[in-house]
């Protein structure tokens, strides 16, 4: 996908301005945010499981080495065949190769970021497969021709209207006379649609939300059952997930689930948890023949040890966005690329650089809503703040905004000069706004005041004022 | 550590951190902030080395003027026991941040650390240090309170302003939806990003009007400017003011951006 991130005002505009986008975001704070409040409400030890899943990955961080060994180790003894991608590219060449090797036509997926990430589909339909999403809102966007607009819901930004009207224009093997007005139709209908590719696909892929390093098992979790039909009805599964997915032990990893669902969607657990360790054995029922584990780096090393280490923790529940009043106004496709909302705020510049990516930490008020609520307590706004920071080092702050902050600098750094020039510039204002209260247009401040007035100043500055009661002078 | 004023055989010294959109545009808030302050059993000082607490630099990535301007403020107060803050965004700075800025800088660190013990935000202050329990003046209405950002998750100020409300007679608290939200300010933000701010903003103000409130309070003047701001472009009837000036009860200066002379004069 390439980054539209440094169009990133030029999105948001439009997306302000889109009242079909504001429609399907107006429910977020009724739907997924209510879900999450309620469900912490549910269980006291709530914020203590936060600095319990906090705990346990920074311990999985910091001796990944030794736990990607292990998870390998265990991988392959239970008969899965581990691959090591550096780049999203050898991620694609691996996955690509599987496929031509089994003769695959078709191809069904779980939900996964990682594979938005590298790009995974566009590059196994160049190559000719048939590229199947079976999670519901994936397939939707798949229709569409569109990216998902938030990691767990990817659809959010899509009202019920244009799903029928893309059921109506795409499944035309259907009567066109049948009734789609409960999501329960639109739901039964892509049910159906899905079920014959999940019993004609070749190949199954699957993101993964955990590793776990004891048992060499991948874990998916989804609530529509979809994850479980793509890895086990194909013949091959493959399993697409990033180095840092890796956890110790079965028991981190119930910890890390009960925080998970209630951090995303507010559930206890999602229906659907589904544990797979290597492929099919002889005395099993079903499963794939094949299981393959790609591990992606992907700049995650590098992450690993700097100012961004924090973001690795990150279990990919969406808590953040939900949360933000930026993302809430804007929705995910204003971002520009894979990761929206404050993680990806964090996370983009890592991946794409923060010369492309630059914009998306700065577009945050540092209100700490996302860092209140993430189950992982990873301090977003602090993160933001570093890339500012790298931004500024980097020479990449626009000039004027520079050029403005070093002036003010030059004067908040000479109190008796700050004072005076206060004053005198005070008086100026002053003058100006004498009796009116507020400024409706100011030179130099039509940023402000295009949407607001701004208030006059009182008169004089407080310190002179303060300076005067001190001499006697009555206020 | 709540200690009750008139036992103190001394008053303590504070330093008050006037904020820079203070000293600038309204000073009455920082009068009411003294008045609060000397009521709640200290003597106020206004040290004249201090200008901006740096955030605007430190928010912009720029580390070097940020810490420039950490050590400047921290020199200015060095005299007094504590620093007092109109404001929660400001005073999360002084408290959290210049700490942040300089971990693992040895002696700087240090200075920080002790500086940031003696740093409040002033309706903390008064009600967490001092155990002010009421207030003196009065006030007549139906208001909302706006929990601003930095004040609400970096200093936990939640309970403290809507306490002292409640113990003036005529004061009905009316909770606006969503008081927690951010108004859209974010500083630079506003200016950066003026499309989402003023998204932002829009939907704050919608549940001001849906509160009925007449007058909004919060202890920021920055979050004040923009909810003030975007009301009196909209012809609203709600006025803003910093919950200093309701508390000291002194209200001769008209609401934030409502004229001398009458509360509706447009300028446009």
């Amino acid at each position: 996908m390439i980054p539209q991130t440094p169009e990133f005002k030029a999105n948001a505009r439009a997306a302000l301005a889109d009242p079909q986008l504001q429609r399907a975001l107006s429910g977020l704070p009724t739907g997924l945010v209510a879900q999450r409040t309620s469900a912490k409400a549910r269980l006291p030890e709530f914020e203590a499981l936060r600095d319990v899943g906090r705990d346990v990955r920074n311990h999985a961080l910091a001796h990944l080495d030794l736990y990607l060994e292990t998870y390998e180790h265990n991988a392959t003894a239970a008969g899965a065949v581990v691959h090591w991608a550096e780049t999203g590219a050898e991620a694609r060449d691996i996955i690509s190769r599987i496929c031509t090797e089994a003769g695959a036509r078709i191809v069904t997926k779980g939900k996964s970021m990682i594979s938005e990430e590298i790009g995974l589909n566009a590059d196994l339909e160049r190559q000719g497969f048939e590229v199947v999403e079976t999670d519901l809102g994936e397939y939707l966007i798949q229709i569409r021709g569109e990216t998902p607009s938030h990691i767990i819901a990817p659809a959010i930004h899509l009202t019920q209207d244009q799903v029928e009207a893309d059921f109506r224009a795409l499944h035309t093997h259907l009567p066109a006379d049948r009734t789609l007005v409960e999501p329960a139709e639109l739901v039964a209908e892509a049910r159906g649609v899905l079920r014959q590719k999940f019993l004609s696909a070749d190949v199954g892929i699957t993101g993964a939300n955990f590793l776990i390093a004891e048992t060499g098992s991948s874990i998916i979790v989804t609530n529509e059952g979809n994850g479980d039909l793509t890895q086990s009805l194909a013949r091959i599964h493959i399993v697409i997930a990033s180095i840092d997915k890796v956890i110790p032990t079965l028991e981190d990893v119930t910890t890390l689930l009960r925080l998970l669902a209630r951090s995303a969607t507010g559930q206890e657990f999602t229906t659907y948890t589904t544990f797979s360790t290597g492929p099919r054995r002889p005395e099993d029922p079903d499963g794939p023949e094949e299981y393959h584990v790609v591990l992606l780096d992907n700049g995650r090393s590098e992450l690993l040890g700097s100012e961004f280490s924090e973001v690795l923790r990150c279990i990919r529940c969406g808590a953040c966005m939900n949360h933000c009043p930026v993302y809430n106004a804007v929705g995910g496709h204003a971002y520009g690329w894979v990761y929206p909302g404050p993680i990806g705020s964090v996370m983009t510049p890592a991946l794409i650089g923060v010369k492309a990516g630059g914009h998306l930490p700065n577009a945050s008020t540092f209100c700490g809503r996302c860092e209140s609520v993430c189950p992982m307590k990873i301090p977003l706004p602090k993160l933001m703040r570093h890339w500012r920071e790298a931004e500024f080092e980097q020479g990449l702050t626009p000039p004027r905004y520079r050029r403005g902050i070093a002036l003010w600098a030059w004067f908040a750094k000479r109190p008796r000069l700050y004072h005076l020039a206060a004053r005198f510039g005070i008086a100026a204002l002053s003058a100006a706004g004498r009796g009116k209260g507020r400024f409706s247009w100011l030179p130099f401040a039509s940023a402000w005041t295009r949407d607001r007035d701004l208030p006059a100043p009182q008169g004089r500055t407080f310190q002179q004022l303060w300076a005067e009661t001190q001499r006697g002078v009555p206020r | 550590m709540p200690s009750s004023p008139p036992s103190h055989p001394v008053r303590p010294r504070v330093g008050l951190f006037v904020t820079c959109l203070v000293d600038l545009l309204r000073p009455s808030i920082g009068f009411a902030a003294a008045t609060l302050i000397e009521q709640s059993g200290c003597n106020v000082e206004v040290p004249t080395g201090q200008t901006c607490c740096g955030q605007p630099a430190y928010n912009s990535g720029d580390r070097a003027t940020a810490k420039a301007l950490a050590r400047q403020t921290i020199k200015a107060f060095s005299a007094v026991d504590y620093v007092v803050a109109p404001s929660g965004s400001c005073a999360g700075m002084l408290k959290s941040h210049y700490p942040r800025l300089f971990a693992g800088e040895g002696e700087d660190e240090a200075a920080a650390l002790a500086f940031a013990g003696k740093v409040h935000e002033l309706v903390s202050f008064l009600v967490d240090v001092r155990g002010m329990a009421s207030v003196e003046s009065s006030f007549a209405g139906r208001v909302t309170y706006h929990d601003s950002c930095s004040g609400l998750r970096e200093l936990g100020i939640k309970d403290q302003p809507r306490k002292l409300l409640g113990t003036m007679p005529g004061v009905e608290i009316a909770e606006m939806a969503e008081a927690e939200i951010c108004c859209g300010f974010g500083g630079t933000f506003s200016i950066k990003y003026p499309d989402i701010s003023r998204a932002m903003v829009d939907k704050k103000c919608a549940s001001i009007a849906e509160s009925g409130a007449s007058l909004v309070l919060a202890g920021d003047l920055g979050c004040l400017m923009n909810m003030a701001g975007r009301l009196a472009r909209d012809g609203s009837p709600v006025r803003c003011r910093h919950i200093a000036e309701v508390l000291a009860g002194e209200l001769d200066d008209p609401p934030i951006t409502a004229s001398a002379t009458s509360g509706a004069s447009v300028t446009r």
